[in-house]
């Protein structure tokens, strides 16, 4: 019996761990700056969302009214936040039409509110930051992470532009010789590289809290409950040790 | 159990809590319930780890009842605004996000719950006489389950929602002849739609849970009246005590089952909420990341996989090659896989039922069996090339995905588990069963 147990312990924690080995992605992605406990951070992240992203993008699950959460009053929301709409209890929804979107974009911008959970906060984070200069694609622009999307790099005043430069040669698996491509710095950005970081992290890290306000509160939360459970873990076993007692 | 002295019914409660059950007594069988069922209801002493999960299953079935109905107080169950109103719940609805997150946990949670339950059954020999219709009530609750959890999966609109419903109910349609009709018919649409959203918002918030409480009521009711089994696969019932007629190696449920079961409660909650408050995605196995995107008819996901309760069978359906054009010995391969249970009271011969006095055989086929059931969990996860191919020069199976190949093999060991078992627990040297259980 034991043995058959050991056995079984074996195989399912082999199949947990190559559950978990295989969920790799191949693009080597970023670690994102998330902190939700920095309202600073989180402020300035929602005020580059709102003034880029929302010009195609909606958040149409987001309510402005939310921005409380992460420390703003609503009388500082009102007067620096809103542009497409006067009520605070709104949802973010960009000005643009979806029809213009897809004769002027090729396709309607995906709605942005729960992107971090579907993408992942590394995945956005170094996404933002992974925009080069195509001349064969339709925007103009092209990203080492999502080939070919149809999205143009809205930030590059403030990264500056990057194209695929041939930095070299090596040998390929069929012996050939093969160009190597890097990105090269093609125009500097208004910011600093390290600056340029920093902003698309405090973007990402509102993006983070946007998918779900919750999470601060949930973690929170759980640690009382889980104190509260390891108090009654002791005491329940107490117990059962009382009246079990007498069986023998 | 009804051979205990009568006049112990009705203790002398003082003040007007006893006047109560005096009344109620005269009209209904408060205390005799409540004797039959709990404070005289013998359970054997020996009982293990193993044996938490029983009254786990109806903790989570009693959350998931509680949950679900707060939740279809703020939920839609309409194309247009279902994913939009469960992301109101995770916003604006107050603790909306715990409500929700208790519930999608809890759905994985029962599934892990029962299959450690069913396995309990497996290795000490539960199912066995005269305990059949135990076994079948469990059975049925099981596939029950599985329904009650492929409708809910749909509700919240998401594209693995949508695409997972679409790959499960075309492999209805994959049956000879009524198939194309019947999908269609389930569906109530040509394709998965508001009509289809709102048939199994109605299956998945009454119909099933109504089944599902009558089926557990049956279970119970069988239960209380063959007694449980235990690790040693003994009948407590032999051996009664002279002086008191109960079984000498029988406890009352209440109160030491009881204070047991609040202990393992704590642990399983320990768990539990470590995951909802943690985890309440587990890394996209509970809550896949494809659903954070509404349904879109439009947009096939790259992968789609079912969530991973229904992964072990998933995978046999993949594994069988299709036949003339049709997917539909998969789709009967996978329909025996469970059905194949119901019988499994009539394809045992062991003379013992437990684990733990079975032969060398019996114990490989098991180990096998389990191994078998979670590699294919696993392989169902994820794409088929997951392993790579075969060499191109192997004969037959040469450029074959491995993994595919490795999922006939084990879909062949799981059926070997059951098919065989009339032969193997027939010629297998078992020990001889105790007088009376260990401890």
């Amino acid at each position: 019996m034991k043995t058959t147990l050991r056995v079984l312990l074996a195989s399912l924690s082999m199949a947990v761990a190559s559950a978990f080995a295989s969920g790799g992605a191949e693009i080597h992605l970023d670690a994102a700056p998330i902190n939700l406990k920095d309202t600073a951070s989180l402020q300035r992240g929602a005020k580059s969302f709102i003034n880029y992203c929302l010009n195609c993008h909606n958040a149409q699950f987001m309510r402005y009214s939310h921005l409380t959460q992460i420390g703003l009053t609503e009388q500082q929301i009102k007067e620096n936040l809103l542009f497409t709409t006067d009520k605070i209890g709104d949802t973010m929804v960009s000005a643009l039409d979806p029809a213009d979107a897809k004769d002027w974009l090729a396709s309607v911008p995906p709605d942005l509110t729960l992107s971090a959970r579907v993408r992942g906060s590394d995945w956005l984070y170094t996404y933002m930051r992974s925009f080069y200069r195509d001349d064969n694609s339709p925007s103009g622009w092209n990203n080492t992470v999502f080939k070919n999307v149809a999205m143009p790099h809205v930030l590059h005043d403030l990264q500056g532009t990057r194209t695929m430069a041939k930095a070299g040669e090596k040998r390929g698996h069929d012996g050939k010789m093969e160009p190597v491509f890097k990105l090269a710095v093609d125009r500097e950005g208004t910011m600093s590289p390290a600056d340029y970081d920093r902003y698309v992290g405090d973007l990402v890290n509102f993006m983070t809290y946007m998918a779900e306000p919750a999470r601060s509160q949930r973690t929170q939360l759980g640690v009382l409950v889980l104190f509260f459970l390891a108090i009654a873990f002791f005491v329940t076993l107490a117990l059962k040790h009382e009246y079990w007692k007498d069986v023998k | 159990m009804s051979n205990a002295p009568k006049a112990a019914i009705a203790p002398p409660i003082p003040g007007i809590l006893g006047d109560a059950i005096v009344w109620i007594d005269a009209r209904f069988p408060l205390v005799k319930l409540y004797k039959e069922q709990v404070a005289e209801y013998y359970a054997p002493k020996n009982f293990n780890f193993w044996y938490y999960f029983g009254s786990l299953a109806m903790l989570v079935l009693v959350m998931q009842i509680v949950t679900g109905i707060l939740l279809t107080m703020n939920y839609k169950p309409d194309a247009k605004f279902a994913f939009a109103s469960v992301e109101y719940i995770m916003r604006d609805v107050s603790w909306g996000w715990l409500i929700r997150y208790m519930h999608s946990t809890g759905a994985s949670m029962f599934f892990l719950v029962v299959y450690l339950h069913m396995m309990r059954g497996l290795m000490y020999g539960s199912y066995r006489k005269p305990r059949e219709l135990l076994w079948i009530f469990g059975c049925m609750i099981y596939l029950a389950l599985m329904a009650e959890a492929f409708f809910g999966y749909l509700l919240p609109w998401g594209q693995m929602s949508y695409w997972g419903a679409q790959v499960i109910i075309n492999l209805f349609g994959a049956i000879p002849i009524v198939g194309e009709d019947l999908a269609v018919w389930i569906r109530g649409d040509f394709s998965i739609s508001d009509a289809t959203l709102n048939r199994f918002f109605a299956f998945h918030v009454i119909a099933l849970p109504l089944v599902l409480l009558g089926l557990v009521a049956a279970h119970l009711v069988a239960l209380h009246e063959v007694g449980s089994n235990n690790p040693d696969g003994i009948e407590i019932s032999k051996n009664p005590d002279p002086k008191t007629g109960t079984p000498k190696d029988g406890i009352p449920f209440h109160p030491y089952y009881t204070v047991k079961d609040i202990f393992g409660v704590v642990v399983f909650l320990g768990v539990f909420t470590a995951i909802v408050f943690f985890a309440p995605e587990m890394g996209g196995y509970f809550l896949e990341a494809p659903n954070f995107i509404q349904a879109d008819p439009l947009k096939t996901p790259e992968h789609i996989a079912p969530v991973w309760y229904f992964t072990p069978f998933y995978a046999m359906l993949r594994a069988v090659p299709s036949m003339f054009g049709s997917q539909f010995p998969g789709v009967a391969v996978m329909g025996a896989a469970t059905l194949i249970l119901f019988v499994l009271p009539w394809l045992d011969y062991g003379k013992v039922k437990s684990v733990r006095y079975r032969g060398p055989i019996y114990k490989r086929f098991l180990v096998a069996f389990v191994v078998s059931f979670v590699v294919l969990g696993y392989l169902g996860v994820v794409p088929t090339t997951v392993w790579g191919q075969l060499p191109k020069a192997l004969p037959l199976i040469g450029g074959a995905d491995l993994a595919t190949i490795v999922a006939r093999i084990l879909t062949v060991v799981y059926f070997a588990f059951f098919i065989l078992m009339p032969w193997y627990t027939r010629i297998d040297k078992e020990k001889p069963e105790p007088e009376r259980v260990t401890f």
